[in-house]
């Protein structure tokens, strides 16, 4: 059970295509190559198509076309291989709630044949790890909600696997176990070789860990690179205004469109986002035509391009606005809930 | 073959651990088959009295029932676990690794039938001490036992194969009562199977509790028919068969949905 380190691709994925019934169109033909031995992040607003992907590509689902290898072998015709080869941690949480720590660890060890003093050895090495020795005797459904999401990755890890999927692994979690998280993660790629596949709908935790990443948009990739690549491809900066009061419909696009160095524009009734080629130049004019239509501003702010102008320039709208709108879709019947 | 083994025990390991962290629940499903033998025992105690009525005391004649409808019934809700662990993620995890697709149905029906045959031992003990009677001794008992675990594991498959069909609970609950109810009774479990209706007869004829009823009752009352027991009880053996042959298919039917 020693670990092989991959070479070249951890996962290829090429044409895939998934519709669901009723027609939902939950991928719709898109490209990865995963770089072995990194963090790549998928990252989307709600959705977008990311747990469908990584359902496909740990041989939970089928694809409806398309193929896809994870460390070189094809999840339609050799899945069982591939269940060897990869750990998986869903959205929701894998951890039999009626076992104890420790039990959950040697069940995963059982299923994939390791025994005996071999078995207790990984399970003690990875209770240690992740920092569960204390409890490992206590049920876990009494454990909070971060030590269930350790002992979730732990148990994904006792086989040693090639690839690991994250699916949200922070989702739900409060800031500080988050960025816990996020330090555990940057451990098991660096000091692992581990790759990991990580889907996140928070730009924040895709620019932190990612060595590359792909945005995926409506069941399409949108754009991929390194979180530094893609910023960069974008010159300019970004303004943002805060409005004193709701404007009424369209008024603030009226307002922007004859001013010069807009190149994109993003709003709701009450703010607004827009890439311009200089900061400094378009404030002043940004404001003024905001206040020949009576559109009184309340702050002003200019950045540097972040993830989300990235995700905005592919798109044509802003990360949050569209994450909410995903999630909200999603609620009655929506793809990505059971 | 070695394998499949080794994950059906790591399965059944699992399964008896948690049943073992809610002893209650064996409590839980012991109070109907208890409230049926103390309450319809004296109730239609005079059914002993009605000319072509053939065992001694009517106690007598529901032991042998009552069991197996505990076993049905125990096999029957077993899905409602499986619906819990498709909601808190753990069946997606188990499908994602090399388990034996079989491995995680026969698990089921091995915990199930563990607690089968503890509920057995404890009714069987109760209508003991109510007056019961047990002819062929190990022998019936062994008959009934058997016939409990087949009907009751049949049961556990189908439950769980539904689950992993429906995925919700209120589904699974409407499904298995349409059909649990009306073939408890359409059988002789609780009244002997000439003074039924003769269309319940026929029914009853192709009723796999009324099989595990038949069987059972015929092996631990005098006057055995020995054929008759083991056909039924073959019979049983391939209801299993069957039985898990659908539960092992939906799991195909589930991974194409989700």
């Amino acid at each position: 059970m020693n670990q092989q380190r991959l070479n070249g691709n951890a996962i290829e994925i090429e044409s895939l295509v998934k519709v669901y019934k009723g027609a939902v169109r939950a991928l719709d033909g898109i490209d990865l190559v995963v770089p072995a031995g990194s963090v790549f992040g998928l990252l989307g607003p709600n959705g977008a198509g990311k747990t469908t992907a990584v359902k496909i590509a740990s041989t939970l689902s089928f694809p409806t076309s398309g193929t896809i290898r994870v460390a070189g072998i094809d999840v339609v015709a050799h899945p069982r291989q591939v269940r060897e080869a990869i750990g998986v941690v869903g959205q929701v949480s894998g951890v039999d709630v009626n076992l104890n720590g420790r039990e959950n660890l040697r069940l995963q060890g059982l299923i994939r044949s390791i025994h005996g003093r071999e078995l207790k050895q990984r399970v003690n090495e990875l209770l240690e790890q992740f920092g569960l020795a204390d409890s490992a005797k206590r049920v876990a459904r009494n454990y909070s909600g971060g030590m269930q999401r350790r002992l979730d990755i732990a148990t994904a890890l006792v086989h040693r696997p090639q690839v690991l999927f994250l699916d949200e692994p922070t989702t739900g979690l409060d800031p500080e176990v988050r960025t816990e998280m996020w330090q555990e993660i940057e451990r098991l790629t660096h000091e692992e070789g581990l790759t990991i596949l990580l889907t996140t709908h928070y730009l924040e935790e895709a620019d932190r860990l990612a060595a590359k990443l792909a945005i995926l948009d409506r069941g399409k990739v949108v754009a991929t690179g390194s979180p530094e690549e893609l910023k960069q491809e974008l010159e300019g900066d970004t303004i943002h205004v805060e409005l004193r009061e709701d404007a009424p419909d369209g008024t603030i696009r009226a307002a922007l469109e004859n001013v010069k160095g807009i190149r994109q524009l993003d709003h709701d009734v009450r703010c607004l986002r827009a890439r311009v080629e200089h900061g400094a130049t378009a404030i002043p004019l940004v404001l003024q035509a905001l206040e020949s239509k009576g559109l009184a501003v309340d702050s002003v702010s200019v950045s540097r391009p972040s993830l989300d102008d990235v995700y905005m320039r592919y798109t044509g709208r802003e990360f949050a606005r569209a994450d909410e709108e995903g999630a909200r879709q999603q609620s009655p019947a929506g793809e990505e809930k059971r | 073959m070695k394998e499949l083994l080794s994950h059906s025990l790591t399965m059944t390991d699992r399964d008896l651990r948690r049943l073992a962290r809610q002893p209650w629940w064996i409590v839980v499903t012991l109070v109907q088959p208890v409230i049926w033998l103390l309450l319809f025992g004296p109730l239609f105690k005079g059914i002993a009295n009605i000319p072509g009525f053939h065992a001694h005391s009517y106690i007598q004649f529901l032991t042998p029932g009552v069991v197996i409808m505990t076993a049905f019934f125990s096999g029957g809700w077993n899905g409602m676990a499986t619906i819990d662990d498709l909601n808190r993620g753990v069946v997606d995890r188990l499908l994602v690794s090399p388990l034996r697709r079989s491995a995680f149905f026969i698990g089921h029906v091995l915990q199930t039938s563990v607690s089968i045959i503890i509920q057995a031992a404890i009714i069987v003990v109760l209508a003991y001490a109510m007056g019961a009677h047990f002819a062929n001794g190990a022998l019936g008992l062994l008959v009934l036992f058997t016939a409990a675990v087949l009907l009751g594991g049949s049961l556990n498959a189908v439950s769980n194969g539904l689950a992993l069909i429906f995925r919700r609970e209120e589904t699974l609950i409407a499904t298995l009562n349409v059909f649990m109810l009306p073939l408890t009774f359409l059988s002789s479990a609780f009244m002997q199977q000439n003074l039924i209706p003769h269309w319940m007869q026929v029914g009853a004829r192709f009723n796999p509790l009324n099989w595990a009823v038949q069987a059972s009752r015929s092996a631990i009352s005098s006057g055995t028919d020995w054929g008759s027991v083991g056909t039924h009880l073959g019979l049983l053996a391939g209801l299993l068969v069957v039985c898990m042959a659908f539960a092992r298919r939906t799991i195909h039917t589930y991974q194409s949905s989700v």
